[in-house]
């Protein structure tokens, strides 16, 4: 590691954090040196995370120190020292959105005047701060109206008055364009020569080799290396995210797959644009399994999104079956023959409060009466065929959906979105937090609805889910980067996702 | 928000002029109403004579201090960036429970016959109480401040119908209704603490850590417990001030009308909640300023008192007074340029 003539400004070692059963930390270790761009890669659920709230005070390691030049982290309870040690930007803004810049700066401890806030003091103050970092941003305006990239600056100028000198940008360029992430670099580079050190979180690996030194790498809530950029090439540090052992069982698990290249194309999808991606074509052939990969802000969401009416995109058109498919209303998308399993279960797929026979049929209730009204029975005989089909492990439709384990009730979504017999299924992060088992039954029914007939569209950042996709497209920063028929190589798809390949 | 699509600025903004022009447009948001409040008092001038008379208009001040007193409490409470219904109740029951304190049996009070300053002490502690509970179950037992409050509302209404057994009181101590009969400068001493109170809170929220405190907890609650304000104690503590506020309110209230019916201070909610939306006070918390409640007090005061002279028929001026409070939201809405949510 280090030779051991700098102490190093921050030094945690043996980092074990539990949540309940699930162990999000088992061996976090981070070494960053004064004066150093460190940069902390990993993929979704390796522990960055983790250790961030571990490394800012937030939350006490059950295993594990933390040292600060040399010495050991202050309590949890004092806020203080902490603060003056270390601060983290976060993706959420940590500052009052109708509050000036200047008050955001010394909230809470505004220069007094006879105890009273003298507001002009804190102008004066506020300005002198901002110059001596030289952040650009007016003291007087309302932070609710600074662009991203300024309100991220001006939270830094306020974790630095504070008298921290370690910066923790959590993926500090997933909401900036190309632009504004060169200009938040050059920031950090003459930061950095005024004596800061950041640790730079990125799913970005191309920014990493942009602007960090050092790189330490996290897999399966472990430490896996940490070295200097320069001597790390990409390929190396994409098999260290990845792990080797993954690459040799995805050797054997893919299997070429027949695709039918007769078959008609049920959906196509030209130019679609919006804030999140940009002039995208997508055709998906009946009976295929198209994957859309990407990291967290390459618009592979909002993408899919886009074809259930949930996000609408400004131009492009869409046919299904070669009838157009209306965009951002989701009744329409139904009724065109769009079934969806949405990002979030907890939040866009299941009505907790109802039971699994009404989450499962919701979306199609009209077809189990006349008028609006529901036959109870109808619907308890269609919401059982569907539990059987999915197997979903339940006492009965009547069972309140909220007593249902992770993966009993993302099949209770997948019930829903298959309950219409759709043409296109829009599945976005199907297995997510759910158990092995469960994800096996799931990627089940991707087959036989693919046997079905059914164009299938998966989003996901599991490379298990893409696995099973005749071809997977990669967006990067909204556009479709790469490529892949099944029988892909991890590394390869990583490295694409990463941008790593291409930037 | 509708200013996030705004053109992007193409040079980095340089304090100057266009830091004097936000300041200016925020002030502008800030006096939103006076226009609409001048406009009334041309148009109340114009349709009658009696309209712009001192006379007149110190009896709109005086009709307006105890809805003032309780807009002020609820401001506090909104800008934290929660609600309390039950300040309305808190109208009723405070001055009742202090009537009751001073009154003999024989006059439907308690009999403890208390004298009347310590009685008044006691209104001020009830309103105390009731604000301390509400804040604990909220802040403390984290239940939804809507609901409980609401609860609370009509908890205390029961009470006071249930410890006055529906009955007017009056006959109290002179001292009782002292804040609305006695005047200074021929204008009311309600008028008075209203404004003094105003200004203070004013003053308060504007150059205290206390008061942007309050800004910062309603405007976003994590950042200001990072910030080191103990979020907690300061929402208790706004929770007891508005309740002793609302209790002032409802004595003044009682001065008014020289009596305390069981139904003092009933459905006063709604027209608090307009006056503070139309002054603009977010019902998200974090947003509005003192003198954009007081406009809202005063313009609300002003139409009240323009369809009291228009002699519109008493069976309408319900239906009315609700239409002007919908057409007010609406103007406010167009005039700050931004979504009330």
């Amino acid at each position: 590691m280090s030779t051991a003539v700098t102490t190093p400004l921050v030094e945690a070692s043996g980092i074990v954090k539990r949540y309940g059963p699930t162990t999000a930390l088992a061996d976090g270790r981070l070494t960053v040196l004064p004066g150093e761009s460190h940069a902390l890669v990993g993929r979704n659920g390796a522990g960055k995370s983790t250790l961030v709230t571990v490394l800012t005070g937030l939350q006490a390691p059950d295993e594990g120190t933390v040292r600060f030049d040399g010495e050991p982290a202050p309590p949890l309870a004092d806020r203080d020292a902490w603060r003056s040690k270390v601060a983290c930007v976060y993706q959420k803004p940590t500052v009052v959105p109708e509050l000036t810049v200047a008050e955001n700066l010394f909230i809470n401890r505004q220069p007094l005047q006879r105890g009273f806030i003298s507001w002009r003091r804190l102008k004066a103050q506020a300005t002198e701060l901002l110059d001596a970092w030289d952040v650009r941003v007016d003291p007087e305006a309302r932070t609710a109206d600074l662009k991203v990239e300024d309100r991220q600056m001006v939270e830094i100028a306020r974790a630095l008055s504070f008298g921290a000198r370690f910066i923790v940008l959590d993926e500090p360029t997933a909401q900036l364009d190309n632009r504004e992430i060169e200009r938040l670099f050059t920031r950090m580079r003459s930061l950095q020569d005024s004596g800061v050190t950041f640790l730079f979180i990125s799913h970005h690996l191309q920014e990493v080799y942009e602007v960090c030194q050092t790189v330490t790498v996290l897999r399966d809530a472990r430490w896996i290396t940490t070295a200097p950029v320069a001597d790390l090439p990409r390929t190396a540090l994409v098999e260290a995210m990845a792990g080797e052992s993954i690459e040799t069982i995805a050797e054997q698990g893919v299997q070429e797959r027949v695709v039918d290249e007769s078959a008609p194309v049920l959906l196509d999808a030209r130019g679609l644009t919006s804030d999140a991606y940009e002039n995208v074509d997508l055709t998906v052939r009946r009976g295929e399994v198209v994957g859309l990969a990407g990291s967290s802000g390459s618009g592979k969401i909002e993408l899919a999104e886009s074809l259930t009416g949930l996000h609408t995109p400004q131009r492009g058109t869409a046919q299904l079956d070669g009838k157009p498919l209306p965009f951002g209303d989701v009744t329409a998308a139904l009724k065109a023959g769009v079934g969806c399993v949405p990002r979030d279960r907890h939040v866009q797929g299941l009505v907790v409060g109802m039971t699994i026979g009404d989450n499962a049929t919701l979306s199609v209730l009209d077809r189990l009466g006349r008028y609006g009204f529901v036959g109870t029975d109808r619907k308890r005989g269609f919401a059982t065929e569907l539990i059987e089909r999915l197997d979903i492990h339940t006492e009965g439709p009547e069972q309140p959906v909220s007593d249902l384990s992770g993966g009993n009730a993302q099949k209770v979504v997948m019930a829903r979105a298959l309950a219409s017999d759709p043409q296109l299924l829009v599945l976005i992060n199907p297995t997510a937090g759910v158990d092995v088992k469960s994800k096996e039954s799931l990627l089940a029914r991707v087959d036989s609805a693919r046997e079905d007939g059914t164009a299938v569209l998966v989003v996901s950042d599991e490379l298990d889910d893409l696995r099973r996709c005749d071809r997977v497209l990669v967006l990067f920063h909204g556009r479709v980067a790469a490529e892949y028929p099944a029988g892909w190589r991890d590394h390869e798809l990583i490295a694409s996702i990463e941008g790593v390949d291409h930037g | 928000m509708a200013d996030t699509k705004a053109p992007p600025v193409t040079t980095l903004s340089v304090p100057g002029p266009s830091s004097a022009r936000t300041v200016l447009l925020r002030r502008a948001r800030e006096l939103a109403l006076v226009p609409a409040l001048l406009l009334l008092m041309v148009l109340g001038a114009v349709v009658n004579d009696s309209f712009l008379t001192e006379r007149n208009l110190i009896s709109i001040l005086g009709a307006s201090a105890a809805l003032a007193m309780v807009v002020l409490a609820e401001s506090l409470v909104l800008i934290t960036g929660k609600f309390d219904l039950s300040l309305e109740s808190v109208v009723g029951i405070a001055p009742a429970i202090g009537a009751l304190l001073v009154l003999p049996a024989a006059q439907s009070g308690w009999g403890t016959e208390f004298p009347a300053a310590l009685a008044l002490l006691a209104i001020l502690v009830v309103g105390a109480v009731i604000g301390a509970f509400n804040g604990i179950l909220v802040v403390k037992f984290k239940l939804n401040a809507f609901i409980v409050t609401l609860a609370m509302l009509i908890v205390l209404r029961g009470l006071l119908v249930g410890a006055t057994k529906g009955k007017t009181l009056f006959g109290m101590p002179d001292s009782f209704y002292s804040l609305a009969t006695t005047t200074f400068l021929n204008v009311p001493m309600s008028v008075w603490l209203a404004a003094a109170a105003f200004a203070i809170a004013g003053f308060v929220l504007k150059y205290h850590r206390v008061g942007r405190a309050l800004y910062a907890i309603g405007g976003n609650a994590d950042a200001a417990r990072a910030a080191g304000i103990r979020v907690d104690r300061v929402m208790l503590g706004v929770f007891v001030v508005a309740g002793v506020l609302a209790s002032v309110g409802g004595l003044l209230q009682t001065g008014y009308v020289g009596a305390i019916s069981a139904n003092q201070g009933q459905n006063m909610i709604f027209t608090v909640f307009a006056a503070a939306v139309i002054g603009g006070i977010s019902l998200d918390g974090g947003k509005g300023t003192m003198f954009g409640a007081l406009t809202g007090v005063l313009l609300l005061g002003v139409v009240q008192n323009l369809l009291t002279l228009a002699q519109v028929p008493s069976f309408w001026i319900q239906a009315i007074y609700g239409g002007i409070i919908l057409v007010a939201l609406m103007i406010a809405r167009v005039t700050t340029g931004r979504a009330q949510d």
